[in-house]
């Protein structure tokens, strides 16, 4: 704390906390991260267990399933990805606003799953077009390791410092740059 | 009726170029070979015929015989709860990548069944059908190349830039991940 404090001593009453932009944003984005709501396969059916009472994803904030890809922060990539549809999960992930994070759901979307060898039709994990930042193992996963892929990407959330990547020092330049 | 016995009235009504052939195997299988142009109006009479009554088309299948290609179809009369069999032979041309040489004619408008049906044997083995309202890929995406059942069929390296295989050992660097380059634009 340097000597002189940011806020003025006794004029809020109290009830002033001071913290970086990025710890407040990631605060709030890590607390209610929207998924997007679609599901590829059998690992849709345990995110919807997940979802429902039972497991309540509702409980870490991410209840709202986003029909829109402009709505959601976060991609669930539950199931199996074909060529088919890796071009619209593609164009899905382009449509979401930054910034945004992905969980590869499952043995398929992570590495390709029982399809690896002779699935001609099937991507072989998601990664090759999407920056995933959760791979969930398991065929399918249960709706308690989707919680957890779930939690462990909040924190990756709230850790994030997006508005100092986009707005810092590096971006903007040295100082005597700015000014000019 | 048996086999032997719709075989018969089939070549009475529509002649031995277009009813081709009936054959029993040593499982006792049995059915009938008949021209892919003449299909539709083949199955327009079993459908109607007062005595066949094949009012239900319980599955039809693209085949792949390695010399040629082929179509299957299996009817069932719900009303005279007898079955038949009939094989569709189909001219291959030596390209895999090509579909077939011959058109067989469709009976989308017989059995409503077989519309995605033809489609599917389309798609996945390359039987093309003349007569078809909707004749597209239903599976694959439209810019598929290749008819994937195919005995020969060779899985393609890339579909729109995306690798299709899974990764061989030379494309692993020295940790085991795969290297592929420029997956991502640089703003990802």
């Amino acid at each position: 704390m340097s000597e002189k404090s940011v806020v003025p001593e006794g004029q809020y009453g109290g009830n002033v906390v001071v913290t970086s932009v990025d710890k407040l944003l990631g605060w709030a984005r890590g607390n209610s991260p929207w998924p997007l709501g679609f599901g590829l396969a059998c690992c849709a059916i345990e995110m919807m267990a997940a979802a429902a009472s039972r497991y309540d994803i509702a409980r870490f904030g991410a209840e709202v399933f986003r029909a829109s890809p402009r709505q959601a922060d976060i991609m669930i990539v539950a199931g199996t990805v074909t060529m088919k549809m890796s071009t619209r999960i593609k164009r899905l992930w382009e449509q979401m606003p930054v910034p945004k994070y992905c969980i590869s759901m499952g043995s398929c979307a992570t590495c390709g799953g029982p399809y690896w060898q002779h699935g001609y039709h099937v991507l072989k994990g998601v990664d090759l077009i999407v920056p995933v930042d959760v791979y969930v193992p398991g065929c399918p996963p249960r709706p308690e390791a989707l919680l957890e892929g779930l939690m462990l990407l909040q924190e990756k959330m709230k850790k994030d410092q997006h508005f100092l990547k986009r707005y810092g020092r590096e971006k903007l330049g040295p100082k005597e740059k700015r000014a000019a | 009726m048996t086999t032997q016995e719709i075989y018969g009235k089939l070549k009475a009504k529509f002649g031995e170029a277009r009813i081709t052939a009936h054959v029993e195997n040593a499982d006792g299988d049995s059915w009938v070979v008949v021209a892919p142009a003449a299909m539709a109006d083949v199955g327009l009479f079993l459908r109607d015929d007062s005595e066949l009554k094949f009012d239900g088309m319980q599955c039809l299948s693209g085949m792949d015989w390695k010399d040629r290609l082929g179509v299957v179809y299996h009817l069932y009369s719900y009303s005279l709860g007898h079955r038949l069999v009939i094989h569709v032979d189909v001219k291959r041309s030596e390209n895999p990548m090509d579909a077939s040489l011959e058109e067989v004619a469709s009976v989308a408008a017989v059995w409503p069944t077989a519309n995605w049906h033809e489609r599917e044997a389309y798609d996945m083995v390359g039987v093309k059908f003349s007569g078809h309202p909707d004749f597209r890929r239903i599976l694959c995406p439209d810019d598929w190349e290749g008819w994937p059942l195919r005995k020969d069929y060779k899985v393609a390296e890339f579909y729109r830039g995306m690798p299709v295989p899974y990764p061989a050992n030379e494309d692993l660097d020295a940790g085991g991940t795969w290297v592929f380059k420029d997956r991502f634009g640089e703003d990802a």
